[in-house]
């Protein structure tokens, strides 16, 4: 019975507003008193019924609710056998309710669409050697996955056979289809857009990546700042406390009217429910833009943000560098560039590999015996010479004449942000190479936009030399720059500013940044999508796509706007009210509740408007 | 012990959440520690000992007090 009238809430909602309508008709229309009051009074009982089983459900687990506020006031105004106050205020509340579960819903529809995408069957291989249908619950790791053209892969896996192209927008961002074959990693929640695999199920439901994103997201949605665990403690009190300020007055003025007129108007509903619907909307908005904000705590942090300091390789360049410059010094450069590959194919360095790149198809020597100098180069032995490859400060170890020549250009290619790579063959210069990283496309109008949003500083960091990040930094405008610096200098100097009462974001690439990521009051990490960027970031930007910092920024900034000004509502509202009782006389119990439920609805909608927030180009 | 998430149809009171966690915590066997209700994605996180209580006297327990499940799902942990 009791279940039956709370799901029939928005019937008896609706029958109750037929039932005032036809009192005030027949009040205007024929002036019939009695049939108004029966019908008012047939209103209230019926709208008051719903919630009076909620009131009694919270209390049997020892909690005061706003349903017991509005119960007793409702029993009270039939005390006194005002009927049309007591209609009205239960029909606002039941139809406040309605509006606010419409409107939350629609504040909460940017993660629904995520969730959504989560896939709930697949294809398995059973027993009999058949794959069939099942329940994506019922896939455990180890288990083979059958996927087809146009459905979604079930699980994070490995390819066994087949192949295909997979939209994987969903997880990295990425909006052209990937191409996958034997071997190949694929993630639930992405879109097998033509071809048919089988899988290996790695990892199944909450522990792949989208599952990890989905309850990230939800979790950022939910965690609360010290504000709103404020709010909630207050709120936890201030409902009996009103409960108890009721009964004094009308012990103190014997007065009934005022006494559920303050019981109405002391619902805490606006303040309860104004922070949260901001967090859902801004958090919800950031998903649909590639941008997960954790939480509102770091929404607050972020939005206050002076200072953003970013990691150079791989955060403002490319992070894959490439041969920009090079001179010859020799007759012969085929067999130079042969001896050079040779000796590079024996290192892993990361200017090795563009010099490989670079040169491409050549002649290649064994390598008799190498030698490694670390931080400058290589020695080796190829074809009876003796080869170095390395930095200025390699050659002078080998006691290489360096000419004028020579000098004049190592300076002119580290002007242009060069790192130095030089061959010598049997204690001669032959070859100098330039090699440098080229900056990401569109980084510069995206810091400029940072700019505007009121960072003041933009720091780069890096461990090249400070001649290289210097010119990145001009290029880029950024106001300061700083060479040479391992991983635990940029966390010092991150400390550094914060002592100096800087609010510091720190951008890297999530790896060897980590301590300066986890140091920094905002850490954010490019890495991909890969697991550790995820977890290890405050802002976590999809496909570490760049671009999407401003808007992440400014999001930041929105919603901890729209917060505070949902709690100037709710606070500005309850003040209102309680002057109107005691200075005003046309405060009632109806109008209490008319702007009670319509103070809620003003921070619900005030909130939606963040699920529109796109940046201003 | 057995880790439960349990989905509710979508809340819209903050008060829910106090009405919820009285109900849930003053069941027999369930980790008053470990509950954790979630407003936005409107889900139920606990721990429970399944020798002295089941998912189905948890989700009993909430239905009780008015708030439809719409599934769980447990785990032994």
């Amino acid at each position: 019975m009791q279940r039956f009238i709370i799901n029939k809430k928005n019937h008896i909602m609706i029958l109750s507003a037929v039932l005032i309508s036809s009192a005030f008709l027949s009040k205007w229309t024929a002036q019939n008193m009695e049939i108004f009051v029966w019908f008012m009074a047939a209103a209230s009982v019926l709208g008051v019924l719903p919630i009076a089983i909620q009131a009694y459900q919270a209390l049997r687990v020892k909690v005061v609710s706003i349903e017991l506020l509005v119960t007793i006031a409702v029993a009270g105004a039939f005390a006194i056998k005002n009927f049309e106050e007591s209609a009205i205020v239960t029909f606002l509340f039941l139809f406040g309710a309605y509006l606010e579960q419409r409107t939350l819903n629609k504040t909460r529809s940017a993660i629904k669409e995520l969730v959504e995408m989560a896939p709930e069957s697949a294809l398995k291989l059973m027993d009999n050697g058949e794959f069939e249908e099942v329940d994506i619950e019922e896939v455990d790791a180890g288990d083979i996955l059958l996927v087809k053209t146009g459905a979604k892969i079930p699980v994070d896996g490995t390819v066994l056979s087949g192949e295909g192209y997979v939209n994987e927008a969903g997880i990295t961002g990425e909006s052209l289809p990937v191409s996958k074959q034997k071997d190949s990693k694929v993630y639930a929640g992405t879109i097998l857009e033509n071809g048919t695999i089988q899988i290996m199920a790695e990892r199944v439901g909450e522990d792949t990546t989208f599952g990890r994103i989905i309850e990230l997201v939800e979790e950022a949605q939910d965690s609360k700042s010290e504000v709103e665990r404020f709010i909630d403690k207050f709120s936890k009190y201030y409902t009996p406390a009103v409960l108890v300020l009721s009964a004094i007055v009308l012990f103190l003025s014997r007065n009934i009217e005022l006494a559920i007129t303050i019981l109405v108007l002391g619902c805490p509903g606006a303040l309860v429910i104004g922070v949260p619907v901001s967090n859902v909307a801004g958090i919800g908005n950031g998903a649909r833009y590639g941008v997960l904000l954790k939480g509102s705590e770091v929404i607050n942090d972020f939005s206050r943000v002076d200072t953003m300091v970013f990691d150079k390789t791989g955060t403002l360049t490319i992070g894959n560098p490439k041969v920009a410059d090079m001179e010859f010094y020799t007759e012969n450069p085929d067999e130079i560039s042969g001896y050079l590959a040779s000796v590079e194919k024996e290192s892993d360095h990361p200017l090795a590999k563009a010099v490989l790149e670079y040169i491409g198809d050549t002649r290649l020597y064994t390598v008799e015996k190498t030698d490694v100098v670390k931080g400058s180069g290589i020695i080796a032995l190829v074809n009876g010479h003796r080869i170095a490859v390395g930095n200025k400060a390699l050659m002078e170890r080998e006691n290489v004449n360096l000419d004028e020549k020579v000098r004049t250009d190592i300076a002119r290619f580290q002007q242009k942000g060069n790192s130095i790579v030089l061959t010598a063959v049997d204690g001669k210069i032959e070859m100098l190479m330039g090699i440098r990283d080229r900056i990401r496309p569109g980084v510069k109008e995206d810091l400029k936009k940072l700019k505007e949003l009121g960072v003041k500083n933009l720091t780069v960091l890096s461990g090249d030399n400070q001649g290289t990040v210097d010119l990145v930094a001009r290029e880029l405008d950024l106001t300061e720059a700083h060479g040479h610096m391992l991983p635990e200098d940029k966390a010092a100097y991150i400390k550094e500013l914060q002592e100096k009462g800087r609010i510091v974001a720190f951008v890297g690439d999530g790896v060897n940044d980590s301590p300066s990521i986890a140091l920094a009051q905002i850490g954010i990490a490019m890495g991909g999508g890969t697991d550790v960027a995820i977890e290890t970031s405050d802002v976590v930007l999809m496909n570490s796509d760049f671009s999407r910092l401003p808007h992440a920024l400014g999001l930041a900034k929105a919603t901890a706007r729209n917060m505070r000004q949902n709690i100037i509502i709710a606070v500005g509202v309850v003040l209102v009210l309680l002057a109107g009782v005691f200075l005003s006389e046309w405060m009632n119990m109806s109008i209490g509740m008319l702007v009670h439920e319509a103070s809620i609805l003003a921070v619900i909608l005030n909130g939606m408007r963040l699920l529109r927030y796109s940046l201003k180009t | 012990m057995q880790k439960a998430t349990i989905q509710l149809e979508p809340l819209v009171c903050p008060s829910c959440i106090q009405k919820i966690e009285g109900a849930v915590k003053s069941l027999d066997g369930v980790d008053k520690e470990s509950v954790n209700i979630s407003f936005n994605s409107s889900k139920v996180k606990l721990n429970f000992n399944d020798e002295k209580i089941s998912i189905q006297d948890i989700e009993n327990a909430i239905g009780k007090i008015g708030y439809k499940v719409i599934k769980s799902q447990s785990k032994a942990i």
